[in-house]
Formats: C-alpha cells, sequence, structure tokens
C-alpha cells in the first residue's frame, strides 16, 4: 500500500496529468458508495409502487370487479357466496377520521404556535415545544392502547353508543397529529418578516387583529401545508386507529358507532385471509388507493409549497 | 524583475450572467507580497479564490482567461484542480480549524499527500508552527482541540496548516478582519517573515495594512484592475483618480 | 374598545389550549405511569409472556425490539449516509436532483402499513426470508432510510463553506474532505437526530405486523449460536416486538391481566422512547463538547 503510493507520487510528480492518481481513484470509489445508495433508494420505492400496484390491480384486470363497484358500492362482503368488494365505507371511515382529526387538530395547532411565537416564545421554547416534541416520540400502539382504555370508555359514558368509532379515531389522531401541525405553523410564524408585525402594531391594531389581519392570512399557504401533511399521516396511520373505531364494515349513521377504515380492515383480514385469493387481491386494491392518496397529499404539498414561497 | 510566480491573462469570473471579475490581466512576482484592494463588491475576493479555482465549489460561477502557474494553465479543463490546490496555500477571512486536534490539524495535509512516518509527521508539525510563530504557545497541548485557541491563535494554526503541504504561493482573503489589533499585528508580522519562502497574495480592507506589508498593490473598482503598481507608487503618487480617491477615503 | 375586549379572549383562549395541550401530554404520561409502574418488576422485564394464565412478561419481545433496533440501524446507517451525502454534496440542481428529491419524499410519506405490505409481499414471500428478524429489519430500512437521508444531508449543509474549502484547499479529494472534515463537524447533529429515529424505529408496529411476525419462538437465552433456532441472535426467526405485542394483548389477549400487561408494556416503550429523546439530546451536547472542545 506504502509503496504502491510512492510510486504514484513519484509519478505525479513529473507529469501532473497521470491518469489515475490516488485522489482520483478514491473519489470514483466514493462516488460509486453515493450512487449505489441512491440507487437502493429508487428501487425500493419503483418495487413498492409495481409489486403493490400489480397485486392491486388484480380484482380489475382478472377478478372480474369494477373500479366503480369497488369505490363506490356500499356493502363489504369478500366470503359470500357472491363476494362484494364495496370499499365505501373504509374510504369514508378513513377521510372522516383523518379530516375530523384535522379539524380538531389545526386550530390547536395554530394556536400553540402562537402562544410560541408571538405571546411567551420562552415559556413555548422551554416547555410547550419539548412537550410537542414528546407527542410526537409517543409510538402510535401507545396512543391507541391509551385510547382504548380512556378514552373510548369516556366517549361510552358520555354519548349514545359504545364509545368506539370515527370521533374516538379522530380524537386520538387529532393528538398523533398535532406535532406536525404545530411545527409546521410555527416555522412558517417564525420565518415572518418582523417589520410585517411592527407595521400593524404601530398602526394602533391589537394582537388579535394583528394575527387576524396579517399573520393568518400571510402564513396561509404554509399552514395549511402543515394541515395536509397531518391529514397525511392520519390517513396512513394503522394500528392505533383500528384499535379503538371498533371495526365493522359499514358506513355508520353517527359518529359513535362502531366503523372502518381502509388500514383497520387491511390490518386485521391480511394476516386472515390466503395470498393470492379473491380475498387478499382486493385486501391490496385498498393498499393501493392507500399508496396513491399518498401520491396525491405529496402532491398536494408540493402544490401548496409553491404557493408558501411566493 | 524577480521571476514570476503566476500570472493571469484577461482573467473573467461570471456568477450566472454576471461578470464579476472583467479580464484582468496581472502577473505576481515570486517571494513578494501582493494586496489587492478596493471597495467591497470590486470582485478581489472573486479574483482571488479564482486562482485556485476555489469558485468552482459555487453553483453558477464559470472562469473565461488564463492562469498560468510556471508551464501549466490551471484554467485548462484538463488541469487536475486536486493537485493544483496543494501548490496554493488559502487562508479564510474567519479562523476555520478542522474540529481536530492541533497536531491533527496540520498533520492531516501531509498525511493525505503520503508522509506516513511519525517522526517526519512530528517534525512538519514542529517546523510550522515555529514558522508561524505558535510552537512555543501551543507545544504543550498539541493534542487539544484546535478549538480551544484563541481566534488570532486559530488563524496562525490555519497559516501553519496550509505551509504543512508545502506551496509555493499562499492566497489571504483578509486574513486579519476578525482579529484584535494585538492578534493583527502578529499575522502581519508572520506574513514579512513569510514572504521569504512563498509568494503572498492578500486581499485587505485596510489600506494601512496594505501599504505596511505589500510590495505591490492592486486596485479594483467594479471588476476591473484600475491600477497595479508597486505599493509605494500607489500610496505616494497614484496615476489614476479613482485609485487617488479610494486611497484618501473618498469613497469605499 | 371592542377590539380589546376581542383581543382579551383570544388571548385567553390561545392560553387555554396551550394549557390544555401540557395537560394531555401529561395526562397522559401520568396515566401510563401510574398505571404501567405498579406492573414493572424485574421479573416482568425478563420472563416469557403467558397465552392463558396471568403473570406473563415481555422478556423476549423486549430483546426482539432491541435486536431489531440494532439490525435496522446497521443496515440504515450506512444507506442513509451514503444518499445524504450525495444530496448534499454530489447532487447538481438539475432533473434528477429533483426526482430524487421527490423519491425521499414520497418514500418518507408512506404509510408504515403500507411499508409492511410491501415487505410482506416482496421480503417475506419472494426473497423467501419468511416472518423474521431480518425481514423486519429491512421493512424497518425502507420505513427509516428517508429520516436517515434528510438527517444526514441537513447537518452536512449546516457545516461552515469555509470548512470543506479548507480541505479543498490543501489538495485534499472531494470525498476525504466530506468524510475526514466534514463528516465530524456534523457528526452531533447527525448523532442526535439518529437517535431520535431510532426512538421511532422502536416504537414502530404496523410495519411489523407482517414482516418480523406476531409471534416469537421460545428462546433459548443460553444458546448464542446465530444459527440455532432457538438462539435469541437468529435473525431468521420470527420476533414479536414490544409495540407489536402491545397491540395483539389489546386486540386479541386472552390472558385475564391482558390490560396489565399492556399498561406495563406500554409504560416501559413510552419510558424507553422517552430515554432516547433525553438520550439524544444530551448526547449530541457531549460530543458537540468533546469535538469542540468548547465549555
Amino acid at each position: 500500500m506504502n509503496l504502491s503510493y510512492k510510486e504514484v507520487k513519484r509519478d505525479t510528480a513529473v507529469q501532473a496529468s497521470k491518469p489515475f492518481p490516488k485522489h482520483r481513484i478514491e473519489e470514483w470509489r466514493g462516488k460509486a458508495y453515493v450512487y449505489v445508495c441512491i440507487l437502493v433508494l429508487i428501487v425500493t420505492i419503483f418495487s413498492i409502487v409495481y409489486f403493490i400496484a400489480v397485486r392491486g390491480l388484480t380484482p380489475f384486470v382478472s377478478g372480474g370487479v369494477g373500479v366503480g363497484e369497488m369505490l363506490f358500492g356500499k356493502v363489504w362482503d369478500p366470503d359470500a357466496e357472491q363476494p362484494l368488494y364495496g370499499a365505501l365505507p373504509f374510504l369514508y371511515g378513513s377521510f372522516a377520521t383523518s379530516l375530523l382529526a384535522a379539524a380538531i387538530a389545526a386550530p390547536l395547532g395554530f394556536c400553540a404556535a402562537i402562544f410560541m411565537t408571538e405571546m411567551m416564545p420562552k415559556l413555548g421554547r422551554t416547555v410547550l415545544q419539548p412537550a410537542i416534541e414528546l407527542l410526537a416520540g409517543i409510538p402510535s400502539v401507545v396512543y391507541g392502547f391509551v385510547g382504548l382504555s380512556v378514552i373510548v370508555p369516556f366517549l361510552r359514558h358520555t354519548f349514545p353508543g359504545q364509545g368506539i368509532g370515527i370521533m374516538a379515531g379522530s380524537i386520538v389522531l387529532s393528538i398523533m397529529i398535532l406535532p406536525t401541525v404545530t411545527t409546521i405553523a410555527t416555522d412558517a410564524l417564525r420565518s415572518l418578516p418582523s417589520g410585517l408585525k411592527e407595521g400593524s402594531y404601530a398602526l394602533g391594531a391589537t394582537r388579535w387583529q394583528t394575527i387576524s389581519r396579517i399573520i393568518l392570512p400571510t402564513t396561509l399557504p404554509s399552514l395549511l401545508t402543515g394541515i395536509v401533511l397531518g391529514i397525511a399521516r392520519a390517513f396512513g396511520e394503522a394500528l392505533a386507529v383500528q384499535m379503538v373505531i371498533g371495526n365493522a364494515p359499514h358506513i355508520p349513521d353517527s359518529l359513535f358507532e362502531s366503523a372502518a377504515t381502509l388500514t383497520s380492515i387491511i390490518t386485521l383480514s391480511m394476516g386472515n385471509t390466503t395470498l393470492g385469493s379473491a380475498h387478499n387481491n382486493a385486501l391490496w386494491s385498498l393498499a393501493l388507493i392507500l399508496l396513491l392518496m399518498t401520491f396525491v397529499f405529496v402532491f398536494i404539498v408540493r402544490l401548496l409549497e409553491r404557493r408558501a414561497k411566493r | 524583475m524577480s521571476e514570476i510566480a503566476l500570472y493571469t491573462k484577461d482573467l473573467s469570473v461570471y456568477y450566472g450572467e454576471k461578470q464579476a471579475v472583467k479580464r484582468v490581466s496581472m502577473a505576481f512576482p515570486s517571494r513578494q507580497v501582493i494586496a489587492l484592494i478596493g471597495p467591497s463588491g470590486c470582485g478581489k475576493s472573486t479574483f482571488l479564490r479564482s486562482l485556485n479555482r476555489m469558485n468552482d465549489l459555487i453553483a453558477g460561477a464559470r472562469i473565461e482567461g488564463e492562469i498560468w502557474i510556471g508551464n501549466d494553465n490551471i484554467c485548462d479543463p484538463q488541469t487536475d484542480v486536486v493537485q493544483l490546490r496543494q501548490k496554493i496555500g488559502m487562508v479564510w477571512q474567519r479562523p476555520n480549524p478542522f474540529h481536530k486536534s492541533i497536531y491533527e490539524n496540520i498533520a492531516f495535509g501531509p498525511r493525505y499527500h503520503g508522509v506516513r512516518k511519525r517522526a517526519e509527521l512530528d517534525e512538519i508539525v514542529e517546523t510550522t508552527l515555529r514558522k508561524t510563530a505558535l510552537w512555543d504557545e501551543v507545544k504543550d497541548r498539541l493534542h487539544q482541540s484546535a478549538l480551544s485557541l484563541s481566534g488570532g491563535q486559530q488563524q496562525r494554526l490555519c497559516i501553519a496548516r496550509s505551509l504543512a503541504v508545502k506551496p509555493s504561493i499562499l492566497l489571504m482573503d483578509e486574513p486579519a478582519s476578525a482579529l484584535d489589533p494585538i492578534s493583527t499585528s502578529k499575522i502581519e508580522e508572520l506574513i514579512a517573515e513569510l514572504k521569504k519562502e512563498y509568494t503572498i497574495i492578500i486581499v485587505t480592507h485596510n489600506m494601512h495594512q496594505a501599504a505596511r506589508i505589500s510590495d505591490k498593490t492592486g486596485f479594483f473598482l467594479l471588476g476591473d484592475l484600475i491600477e497595479y503598481d508597486d505599493t509605494q507608487k500607489i500610496f505616494t503618487n497614484p496615476s489614476k483618480k479613482s485609485t487617488d480617491d479610494y486611497i484618501s477615503g473618498r469613497f469605499g | 374598545m371592542k377590539a380589546k375586549t376581542v383581543d382579551r379572549i383570544a388571548t385567553g383562549v390561545i392560553v387555554a389550549i396551550a394549557v390544555l395541550i401540557l395537560a394531555v401530554l401529561a395526562g397522559l404520561l401520568g396515566y401510563l405511569l401510574v398505571r404501567g409502574l405498579r406492573h414493572i418488576s424485574f421479573d416482568f422485564l425478563t420472563s416469557p409472556p403467558q397465552t392463558i394464565k396471568a403473570g406473563g412478561g415481555i422478556g423476549p419481545q423486549l430483546f426482539n425490539s432491541l435486536f431489531l433496533l440494532v439490525l435496522t440501524m446497521i443496515i440504515t446507517i450506512p444507506l442513509g449516509l451514503g444518499a445524504g451525502i450525495y444530496m448534499s454534496e454530489y447532487a447538481k440542481e438539475n432533473r434528477f436532483t429533483a426526482f430524487v428529491r421527490l423519491i425521499v419524499e414520497v418514500l418518507s410519506s408512506f404509510p408504515s402499513i403500507v411499508i409492511g405490505l410491501f415487505g410482506l409481499l416482496v421480503i417475506v414471500n419472494r426473497f423467501g426470508l419468511g416472518f423474521s428478524l431480518l425481514s423486519g429489519a429491512l421493512a424497518l430500512t425502507v420505513f427509516n432510510l428517508p429520516m436517515m437521508v434528510r438527517i444526514t444531508e441537513q447537518s452536512l449543509r449546516s457545516v461552515p463553506r469555509e470548512q470543506k474549502e479548507a480541505g479543498l484547499a490543501l489538495g485534499i479529494s472531494r470525498w476525504r474532505t466530506i468524510t475526514q472534515v466534514m463528516l465530524p463537524v456534523a457528526l452531533p447533529s447527525i448523532v442526535t437526530g439518529t437517535i431520535l429515529a431510532a426512538g421511532r424505529v422502536f416504537g414502530e408496529a404496523a410495519a411489523l405486523l407482517f414482516t418480523a411476525g406476531m409471534s416469537s419462538p421460545r428462546l433459548d437465552f443460553t444458546d448464542w449460536n446465530p444459527l440455532s433456532p432457538t438462539s435469541p441472535l437468529n435473525p431468521l426467526r420470527p420476533a414479536e416486538t414490544l409495540a407489536v405485542h402491545i397491540w395483539k394483548i389489546n386486540s386479541e389477549g386472552l390472558a385475564p391481566d391482558a390490560p396489565e400487561i399492556a399498561a406495563g408494556a406500554s409504560a416501559v416503550l413510552v419510558i424507553t422512547v422517552l430515554l432516547f429523546n433525553l438520550g439524544a439530546r444530551w448526547f449530541g451536547r457531549l460530543l458537540y463538547r468533546k469535538l469542540t472542545a468548547s465549555k
């Protein structure tokens, strides 16, 4: 090693353009390494999309199930003599829980962000921010467990019904996505030019007037980004929701009645069906819907970010 | 006239569409100190940073023209930039020692370039630290972090670090502007000492400093080299009016 | 005058919400600790679970979680560092880079259950690794990789440009400058980020249901031969982790003390995650101090 190096050095001293000095080889190896890592990323994402799409499309291609039948069918009964693959109850459950969760978390998160940036920055930084980071770190099964043993009994005693259902799922999810919403709102508020606020205060506006007329409209795209990211996370969350929603595959009449989501039905049924069966393939179609929704959410976030930059 | 260490011919530097340096031709004699002065944004730092192709790092930066060191035009795409940079040391405005020990800061370069024996490395560390008048201050704590040194010491360590890979030219980009007066005068003494062995090209905002330490001075304005002559002449009898205006403090 | 009243009300509401959030967190932790700590004992942490009798523990699950975390990190860290170095140092501003950026964003947005399903389809079935620690580790790698890439990229980007220039100016190759000059500077924040990511991996369950499996074979903790099927170190055995265990006993637990076990296991999980959080900050600061010798 040492010897060969000295040779290289002598050569480079004579002619600087020797084709493979040590540093070129080193650089080449380093580049090869990072490109392999990037390749792994690319291959991973394409195989995820490819394999799930192939499975998920089987019911439509060879299973004789119509796309409309799945998206708008109200009855999910894959094991019946005449199997029905209506996924509307799950779509409804997923959208209802995640949108409701966002509706709860958005105002909370926005107020927390205002508290941390406009009202008590010091207290916010030392107490509220670490608290919110902690909330983000708590595993989803723990949220599910607490939801099941605290929120569900509470709802059962307070409202008619069993306590399980969309409301329970939404409450659990809203706590889970609160950190996402808050963090992004806080970043947006912190990056506001200070002249903007001072100008408003100088005109004699109260804090709330400044917040509602100046801060809120200027940061709206960023706030929406946080909310969409929150919805995306809630939409894909599986176990915490599955534990508290009840898992009845029908469209519920109230928020306090057992329901199901895309993720909950996949979690429950995937292990009990054999790979390749019609029932199993239908579950992969649901997974494909989840996957496509991810792309939709990423697309919306990108649009909002472009708007926020302007 | 002494021998020429490096010269540029019609050197232009662009940042995207903007031309930051405009067709500058300049020759730097060996073992002298050449100061580049001018108001902020005049292109002097950009010019300096193109001499070791450090501007390559900036996205959108582009060089036209020629830079000759000996028989090599370093703007030639064939040039091995990595090997080139070993011959040209560089010192920055803010001291930027590596996050390593004092010893490692200096030994890192030579070790990379093939010095493996501990005794040789020890010797390089000692010689360069002596050259930069730092040895007596740090010899008992060579293995402590370089970041534990004061700002002035850090800057001298950075100079020592660049000397350790045996360059012949040193580029200095306002090396004393972030330092206190005492540290500054130490750096200036050091430059006077180092010019016995090295060609030093220094960018400075401080005209007294340029007058004190340099043999030749070049005055830049808006990317043009306005005037380049012996320091004595530039500061006592400049031939261009804008040079005179700048030196006498009428703008800048 | 009216504006002032509105302002006062708004201020009150905002403060109340801040207090509410703190109360939720305090209630959550308090509930878990009060209910869980009672159940945590040395025996609980080390003994195997019982299916129908009371008195089971979480020993194997705890071990599985830790072992799986180590396996995952061994795979993720080199990949994440490499891809992160690419993103911050080698990527030019072109379409390919924009594409890679999009991929990292999409990958980090995939629901973990989808990643688990992909693991089931490709790693468990197609590669034939079965329900195993290795399958779980690979699924968690997919889950964790985007985060590692971001951590590395951001940490490297925050290294002052002069550090990189100083390395290059000595005639040192770009690769060496990155690995030996810039990485040491970025290390404290990379380590902090990695430990936080590890906390997330430790609590993940959805990606593991169909990859690492929901059962754990009888483990013989005296057998440390990784090839033996009952050895805890065998990477090809199925392994239920702590998080999966909590989910399982909540949905199908038959033991009479299932709620207590779930509470105890949840408390253990949360305490571990808390330790990861605090540890990340503490260790990052320690490393920073050590590397910079500042006080």
